[in-house]
């Protein structure tokens, strides 16, 4: 799903000013009302955890705006409009996810967690080793997400506003940087988690006007409109089956097992990713973190059903040769959409101001994403490893807060020297490897410390550290990162698909996606390393058992 | 430290432990009570994804029979994967409410009865 930066001149300047104006209101509210939020920001639970006073459907409709990131908005629109049905599979994947959260993770969590991933995963174990494992991981699936969805601001800026110069894109990526450092140093948790919430009702206004506008025109019939993406495709109805992108019978075994890689990734990934588990700590209780839950799933679901709508809308009325034109990834088709039914139904300037909105929306979901992820990073620093590990616990609660101030700044930092020299490069693989990771490292150790009386200290480092580095080690030696070809058309050379350049391919592992082979090895390194330890703690057990289903001693909500 | 409890590990409030407590016959229906449901969920709903991954990747001859209009088998599964994902979400948090959140929030009660 990248976000390829191409020069476009179908942005008009009209249509350039009206969505920096659209944007730029969103900025404006957002700030202040991250502003308003820091005045209640005083303690600890108030910067991680916004005082834990959310309610359950405010919270769920944060979730929907941390998860709906850019990449599922208009990539999966992008891949459904040139590849037809196989888009389909990221939707499907990224929601049944949700129900791992529901069911396993988030009231457990809620109840025996405090700030941090890493408070359950260490709850019965060693501190110092968990925390650091735990911080780590939290910290590379952070960075790994946010340089891709920082790259991707940058070629967005390109594709919605027609500027496609280097220092445009070098300014947007600072821009987008520096907000989200003040959102997380500013407004803590309560300010992020607002941004969220904005963007969610923003990205679902707009979603859904886009798609009640695609099925008038099309009688609400959903039928018509697969057969009008099917005859403009050029494909036929090989473009409503299953196989045109992923498994296609060219790639062989290879190929079909990537596809089973990726979707097991998707549905096991989501229920480990650290800025999405730090949600759950926001509300008073384990009923609040279910109905959060059932909020995000409906919300979600409903994004991830209009998304058939985008791409093949976007397929029908747009069509893939003017998508291709602007993008050859497709991430344009569903501003281009709305472009082409706005100006269908109100005229041109219904078509300019419904391509502005849908442009800012985009703009907006960014932000969201990368606020939530430098949040959960720069917590896990402070909590994790500042204070438990480099201070050993004898650190105040004010000083704590601090550090993680400052740790956001610096992440944030990081993020934008990264994403400024990355942004050449193909970074879109990012988002599986962060799923990836989070399914084979995070997952099963907390699965593990919730449901396993005998894990134990060496069973949860053994688990998150197999987990990551067989997931990060598979993919630098797979062909998203050497020796995948493009082949030239047309008398074009040959082009280089991976991170490296054309001529270097170090690559022997056949998969893009490692969850195949590095989730059933997490789990793996979880067991072997507990088995192989005797440490069992009884009484932290009994504590953590009764804790998390109880929820007696949990954390409670802070009263102003 | 910012990570250990306000109280002693062992001390569950309520005048028990944490031990004691999670020995009672009512802590351990309670357990139950949950994994009965969501242990097997997990199964069902895991098991039914992949089988929809599976057939994506090997039985596409079969996804690509159309059956109302341009709509084939496929789509029809994939929106299944909707509506169960629907469903269980729903029918757990029934579940949840009826049959383990009056117990737990009585043992919770109990525990912090004496706290504020």
């Amino acid at each position: 799903m990248s976000v390829l930066a191409v020069a476009t001149d179908a942005v008009d300047g009209g249509q350039r000013a009206l969505t920096m104006s659209l944007f730029v209101v969103f900025v404006v509210a957002t700030l202040i009302i991250t502003v308003r939020a820091s005045r209640n920001n005083a303690t600890a639970a108030d910067f991680y955890s916004g005082g834990r006073s959310l309610t359950g459907p405010q919270n769920g409709v944060a979730i929907g705006g941390d998860y709906m990131s850019a990449a599922s908005f208009l990539g999966i629109a992008g891949i459904i409009a040139l590849s037809g049905y196989d888009g389909f599979l990221y939707s499907i994947g990224f929601l049944v996810a949700w129900l791992v959260a529901l069911l396993l993770v988030a009231e457990l969590l809620r109840n025996s967690g405090k700030y941090t991933m890493a408070d359950v995963l260490a709850f019965r174990m060693k501190q110092r080793p968990v925390r650091v494992a735990a911080g780590i991981s939290t910290i590379t699936v952070s960075i790994f997400y946010l340089l891709a969805q920082m790259v991707g601001a940058g070629a967005l800026v390109t594709l919605l506003l027609g500027v496609s110069s280097d220092t445009a894109k070098n300014i947007t990526i600072v821009a987008v940087g520096a907000l989200m450092i003040f959102y997380v140093t500013v407004g803590g948790m309560k300010g992020t988690t607002w941004v969220q919430i904005i963007k969610a009702v923003l990205l679902m206004t707009g979603t859904t006007l886009v798609t009640v506008l695609v099925m008038i025109k099309f009688g609400g019939s959903v039928s018509a409109m697969l057969g009008e993406a099917a005859d403009r495709s050029g494909k036929g109805d090989a473009f409503l089956n299953p196989g045109l992108r992923y498994g296609t019978d060219a790639q062989g075994l290879t190929g079909k097992l990537d596809l089973i890689s990726l979707g097991i990734a998707l549905v096991l990934g989501t229920a480990g990713l650290p800025h999405i588990l730090t949600r759950f700590y926001t509300v008073p209780d384990a009923k609040a973190a279910r109905k959060s839950v059932l909020w995000a799933i409906g919300i979600i679901g409903s994004f991830y059903l209009m998304t058939i709508c985008l791409g093949f809308g976007a397929a029908a009325l747009v069509g893939p040769e003017a998508i291709r034109a602007q993008n050859p990834a497709g991430n344009t088709a569903a501003p281009q959409l709305a472009e082409a039914i706005g100006a269908d139904f109100f005229g041109d300037i219904g078509g300019t101001l419904l391509l502005a909105i849908i442009a800012a929306v985009a703009f907006a979901t960014i932000l969201a994403v990368v606020a939530g992820l430098t949040l959960a990073s720069s917590s896990s620093f402070a909590h994790d490893i500042y204070a438990s590990v480099i201070k050993r616990g004898e650190v105040s609660e004010k000083d704590e807060v601090k550090v993680a101030r400052i740790a956001a700044f610096a992440i944030g930092a990081v993020a934008i020297v990264l994403s400024i020299y990355a942004q050449k490069l193909n970074v879109a693989f990012l988002v599986a490897l962060a799923f990836a990771v989070a399914a084979s490292g995070n997952l099963p150790a907390i699965l593990y410390s919730l449901f396993w009386k005998r894990f134990n200290t060496t069973g949860a480092v053994a688990a998150i550290y197999g987990g990551l580095l067989s997931a990060v080690v598979l993919v630098f030696f797979s062909p998203v990162v050497s020796g995948k070809v493009t082949p030239g058309t047309g008398g074009k050379a040959d082009t280089s698909a991976s991170l490296f350049p054309l001529g270097t391919d170090f690559s022997w592992f056949p998969l893009e996606n490692p969850g195949l082979v590095s989730i059933p090895f997490g789990f793996f390194c979880g067991w072997l390393g507990t088995v192989l330890s005797k440490e069992y703690n009884a009484e932290k057990y009994a504590e953590m058992e009764v804790r998390s289903l109880t929820g007696a001693g949990s954390e409670k909500a802070v009263q102003h | 430290m910012s990570t250990t409890q306000s109280r002693s590990s062992t001390d569950a409030g309520g005048g028990s432990t944490f031990a004691e407590v999670q020995e009672t016959e009512e802590f351990q229906g309670l357990k139950r009570t949950l994994r009965r449901f969501v242990f097997p969920a997990t199964v069902l709903f895991l098991g039914w994804y992949l089988l929809y991954v599976l057939l994506s990747a090997y039985a596409r001859g079969f996804l690509d029979n159309k059956l109302f209009g341009n709509i084939n088998v496929a789509y029809v599964l994939g929106l299944l994967q909707f509506v169960s994902t629907f469903v269980i979400a729903y029918v757990y948090s029934r579940y949840a409410e009826k049959h383990f959140d009056p117990t737990a929030d009585a043992i919770r009660h109990r525990l912090e009865g004496n706290e504020s």
